[in-house]
């Protein structure tokens, strides 16, 4: 009795299938995008343009040395402890008059530090010796500053952390970028980053030799 | 009348295609493996410090990149230990930043011109008096929006080593 032979199954389209697979990959990967600490640079002045005049106590000086030192407000810092006393400063609300007053900070209040967010200013002078990563983790720390107050107000007017809704807004649909909801979260956003401008300057670096 | 039949007719067996997936499959993983992401060969040391407030960058087609770090190994004879800057893929002065900004701002389509951002990669151990050369460079160039690419971890942890 002759053994019938299983019937072999046609391979041929598996390379169809491979190759389908193969575009498919191709066509849907999408290269990871680098992320970093965003800044924007002063437009340059010309010359004959005085600064403006800006009172010593809104002034938050930040100073980073050859030896990679930190000098804040004129006393030796740990960089660890930077966060919490540019929050202090920018927090303050030490402002008395109309025009001053803040009425959402919840600083002390000291007469002798900054009026109002929005007056006050980071300046931070690095050593043109200074090594990069100390930089940026000074940097980083000072916008951590603004990102914790400003999470703060979202909070308190929004009952949404500002992390939370910018992380919204990029994340939204591009289709959907017309919508009246997408419009009033941008409101809400520019609402909140008014209250805590990012006043961060940067000098020309020193160079004390 | 032949005792030995001939069981088949002299025409060719067909070529068995039952190993050309394999093949496919095998070209795909290749190059799955081999692919590097990267547009421009770096000719310096580049590795990227960390920081944790970081934001991601715009689009690909609106960033434009520059390296700054120590010439690697192989370039330290023509350009020396200190830190230099890499534009597209060779290291160039800082004075031509601003040259290299306006030539791929004027690439661009007149939409992304001003979403423009400069992503700026520096080594996390080179010093910062190079990167205000060039931020005052990209200042005049009017080019200020600008990001300090990074890796995401704790910046205080950079300091350690």
């Amino acid at each position: 009795m002759a053994r019938r032979s299983a019937p072999e199954v046609n391979a041929g389209s598996m390379a169809d299938i491979a190759f389908l697979l193969l575009i498919f990959f191709l066509v849907t990967t999408t290269i990871e995008v680098d992320s970093g600490i965003a800044s924007k640079l002063p437009p340059p002045l010309p010359d004959e343009v005085q600064p403006p005049l800006i009172k010593e106590k809104n002034i938050f000086q930040v100073i980073v040395n050859a030896e990679n030192r930190l000098l804040v407000e004129d006393a030796d810092m740990d960089i660890k402890d930077l966060t919490a006393a540019a929050v202090k400063f920018l927090d303050n609300g030490g402002g008395t008059d109309a025009r001053n007053a803040c009425t959402y900070c919840r600083g002390a209040k000291d007469p002798e530090s900054s009026d109002n967010p929005k007056k006050a200013i980071i300046s931070l002078v690095n050593d043109r010796q200074a090594s990069y990563k100390m930089y940026l983790a000074v940097t980083n720390e000072l916008v951590r500053a603004y990102a914790t107050l400003r999470d703060r107000e979202g909070q308190r007017l929004y009952n949404e952390t500002y992390g939370s809704m910018t992380k919204r807004l990029s994340d939204w649909p591009a289709t959907e970028v017309e919508s009246p909801e997408y419009e009033e979260l941008k409101g809400k956003i520019d609402k909140v980053r008014e209250l805590f401008p990012r006043n961060l300057s940067e000098a020309e670096p020193q160079n004390r030799e | 009348m032949s005792k030995f039949k001939k069981k088949k007719s002299g025409e060719l067996p067909a070529v068995s295609t039952a190993s050309l997936p394999d093949i496919v499959f095998m070209l795909l993983f290749f190059f799955m493996v081999a692919t590097v992401m990267r547009d421009d060969e770096l000719q310096i040391e580049n590795k990227l410090p960390q920081a944790n407030q970081v934001e991601k960058l715009a689009e690909k087609k609106k960033v434009v990149t520059i390296y700054i770090g120590k010439p690697s190994p192989n370039f330290q004879k023509t350009y020396g230990l200190t830190e230099v800057v890499q534009l597209g893929d060779k290291i160039a002065p800082v004075s031509d930043v601003q040259t290299f900004v306006n030539t791929k701002r004027n690439l661009m389509d007149e939409d992304d011109k001003d979403a423009m951002t400069v992503s700026l990669k520096v080594d996390q151990n080179s010093q910062v008096g190079i990167l205000t050369d060039v931020k005052q460079e990209l200042r005049d160039a009017y080019a200020l929006k600008i990001s300090y690419t990074s890796v995401e971890g704790d910046p205080l942890k950079n300091l350690k080593n």
